[in-house]
């Protein structure tokens, strides 16, 4: 066996080694992160910067643009249109998050248990979750056919008179959230279930040693164990029903009248329908201050929800 | 019996006699036609290729199909691409934008967008090229379109920068059977639509008077179509909005009334396809929307109401007679390198041959007038007489019911909105006073920018 000794020179020294948990900011190791901050720069930056810009002209596609400054976010905030939007954006976002929540956390808890056929019945349960949203949208619509559907089919079986679903003003986005629910309480299930798979069996004992009841565990083992899954459910639900587009363009186009038009709809109809790209990207701007303030918040609430916390 | 592999001199004279006999009548027009197609090169541009921007439907779908005929005929190869009509619709207007479209040649919805590709500069004039013999082929005859349609495609300063290839007529189907049954007469007024769609709407039955577009958008062209009954567009000549004008409202307020008091629930979602749906279904007597979506109602296979349907032209308003119209219209990219082959194919594509085709496959009402006199297509297709006779009647009395501007997507979003408020009971003259001074400003900005 040969041993290799490096010469001394070739070893650094303590002083040239950083300390753990320090970043050596030396110019000869800033050619390794160019890529990425090239890649970065492109394709997030700079679309960000551009839409600023954009967000300052006044610009319709096939026209030059023209700077006007904040007038395009001012003009926005009078645009009854625009506050409505946003009025429906949050009520669908409120209703898409805590619905499947609550569903979802149900049927983890039920999915846990052992039953006989569970593993098939969890399959079909998980099922909506890996249809396309379109084709699901598509198929939703045609149920939903106040004459034709299948939906007043069943319920003229039991009696009740037709009912107009999408095609109300007033039932529209609860019968949207009705689809996301169908959709989406699947994928909550899964990241409960996962939460509920990793819970350790003692304090469970100790509670039934102690006397308690089902109700009891739940309450005050269950859920605080299984809660920073729950808000991990709680943040990807809230950034899905924010950005929702495909189903409620598919199923309503924002409609009837501007009943279920949200930011999303808005947005599209401002950039690529009536082709206002200064107008549109103040919408983006202000949507993605949302956003943001939003998932701060969720992110906060989530760090706090850790078990260590 | 004569034995034709032993001739005798007699029959061979007598053969000659009958040959010549027949030249010299067939001879002129024969001669003609050979004359005219010796003299126009269909191959001078071959080996070249073009790209053309389609809307996916059953028109396209024939285009398509002629492809290969046309290369054959010009050595052209081409490169079509079909795209649902709103992605058309955008990719058009960001292509032509950029100045440099990746296609030769598109289409367009002129109701749509003519002003927009009038401004922009998107097309060709065509004048130059149809007067030009070396360029269109002597048979392709111009003059065969229809005065309605070409008065549509045509620009304000008189350039044509596309073919109007396909008319969409805005009528009225009807459940013959629900009339027969309650023995009600076809409406012989637009205010008596409203009293026929009353006595027929049953919705104990399931069965509505009327039904029509109420999504927000899809429902000006209704309410637009029924504004021609007035005398009047929703624009003057000289483009003021006249959509809270007296007549405006007149028109709303019969909107409301067809579809609130007698249309199916949920009406105020509906699109053309869950009209299309309800009507087929039977559980609608009466439909008003163009005539270009009467084929699945023939078709046995979607229809439930085959060989009842009724093709009623629009009744008259209270001062004029109209039937709303539509068109799209084919033309050459400005920006195009292959102008000349891509007119080749325009001519093609659009020749009597191809807009006969259109019909005989019920893809839709062509724009050439020749189409509508095949007798051997009338005669063959699966709509009868009352078809063809409500087409060509409510040609005579077409007019563009959407306004000639530029934002008419932003149109039809604004005072589609107001519609379905109207739908939802709001008041008419209210909510068509309150678009109008909403979309305004839009519109003087348009024509400023």
């Amino acid at each position: 066996m040969t041993s290799t000794t490096l010469p001394a020179s070739s070893l650094a020294t303590p002083a040239q080694i950083p300390a753990a948990g320090s970043a050596d900011f030396t110019p000869r190791y800033w050619l390794f992160s160019l890529p990425a901050v090239l890649i970065i720069a492109g394709v997030i930056v700079f679309p960000w910067l551009f839409t600023l810009y954009m967000s300052s002209q006044d610009w319709k596609i096939g026209g030059g643009p023209e700077f006007v400054g904040l007038q395009n976010f001012a003009e926005l905030f009078r645009d009854a249109r625009f506050i409505e939007s946003m009025g429906h954006t949050f009520y669908f976002t409120v209703l898409a998050v805590v619905l499947p929540i609550l569903f979802g956390t149900a049927a983890a808890l039920v999915f846990h248990r052992e039953f006989p056929f569970r593993g098939l019945l969890r399959t079909i349960f998980v099922m909506p979750m890996m249809a396309t949203p379109v084709a699901v949208a598509l198929v939703w619509t045609m149920m939903f056919h106040p004459q034709l559907g299948v939906l007043n089919y069943l319920l003229s079986l039991v009696g009740i008179g037709p009912q107009a679903w999408v095609y109300s003003p007033n039932t529209v986005i609860p019968t949207l959230i009705l689809v996301e629910v169908w959709h989406w309480t699947p994928l909550v299930m899964l990241i409960v279930l996962g939460g509920l798979a990793g819970l350790p069996r003692e304090p469970y004992e100790s509670a039934l040693i102690d006397g308690a009841n089902a109700w009891h565990m739940f309450r005050h083992i269950t859920l605080p164990l299984v809660w920073p899954f729950i808000m991990v459910a709680i943040v990807i639900r809230t950034i899905d029903a924010l950005k929702a587009f495909d189903t409620i363009f598919v199923i309503t186009q924002g409609g009837p009248g501007t009943a279920s038009e949200t930011l999303n709809i808005f947005l599209y109809l401002q950039a690529f329908q009536f082709y206002k790209i200064g107008y549109a990207s103040a919408v983006v701007v202000i949507f993605f201050v949302i956003i943001i303030m939003l998932s701060l918040l969720l992110l906060y609430a989530r760090q706090k929800s850790k078990w260590n916390a | 019996m004569t034995d034709i592999l032993k001739p005798t001199r007699r029959g061979l004279l007598r053969g000659a006699a009958a040959l010549g006999a027949t030249g010299a009548i067939a001879s002129p027009l024969v001669l003609r036609e050979a004359r005219a197609q010796a003299a126009f090169n269909w191959k001078r541009f071959s080996g070249q290729s073009i790209d053309v921007l389609l809307v996916k439907n059953p028109r396209s779908d024939l285009m398509q199909a002629a492809e290969k005929e046309f290369t054959e005929l010009t050595g052209i190869k081409v490169s079509a691409e079909q795209v649902p009509e709103q992605q058309q619709r955008q990719k058009a207007v960001i292509e032509f934008a950029s100045g440099k479209p990746s296609f030769d040649v598109s289409g367009i919805s002129l109701h749509v967008q003519k002003r927009m590709a009038a401004k922009g500069k998107w097309f060709e004039d065509l004048r130059p090229y149809i007067a030009d013999a070396s360029l269109t082929a002597p048979d392709f005859d111009f003059a065969d379109f229809g005065a309605g349609p070409v008065a549509y495609a045509r620009q304000a300063d008189g350039a044509l920068d596309t073919i109007p290839f396909f008319v969409d007529y805005w009528m009225v189907y009807y459940n013959k059977e629900l009339f027969d049954a309650k023995g009600v007469a076809y409406p012989k007024t637009m205010e008596e639509m409203a009293t026929v769609a009353a006595k027929l709407h049953d919705p104990a039955k399931g069965i509505a008077g009327f039904v029509s577009r109420g999504l927000k958008n899809a429902n000006v062209p209704v309410w637009a179509s029924l504004v021609l009954g007035q005398g009047i567009e929703t624009t003057s000549p000289d483009g003021k909005l006249l959509t809270d004008t007296p007549e405006a409202i007149w028109a709303g307020e019969l909107y409301k009334k067809l579809n609130k008091e007698s249309g199916p629930v949920g009406q105020v979602g509906f699109n053309w396809n869950e009209c299309q749906t309800t009507f087929m279904q039977g559980r609608a007597a009466m439909w008003l929307d163009g005539i270009g979506f009467a084929t699945p109602l023939e078709d046995p296979s979607k229809s439930r109401i085959v060989g009842k349907v009724g093709y009623g032209v629009t009744p008259p308003g209270p001062k004029a007679h109209h039937a709303g119209m539509f068109a799209d219209g084919m033309g050459i990219s400005r920006g195009s390198q292959k102008k000349q082959a891509a007119w080749l194919y325009l001519q093609f594509m659009t020749n009597k041959a191809n807009q006969i085709s259109m019909l005989k496959a019920g893809a839709g009402a062509p724009g050439r007038a020749s189409a509508y006199l095949d007798k051997e297509t009338i005669a063959q297709s699966k709509f009868g007489a009352q078809y063809f006779e409500c087409l060509l009647n409510s040609a005579k009395i077409a007019r563009a019911a959407l306004p000639q501007i530029v934002p008419v997507t932003e149109f039809r979003d604004v005072f589609g909105v107001a519609l379905t408020n109207a739908i939802g009971g709001a008041d008419v003259a209210a909510e068509l006073k309150k678009a109008t001074e909403a979309f305004a400003p839009v519109l003087v900005k348009s024509e400023q920018g």
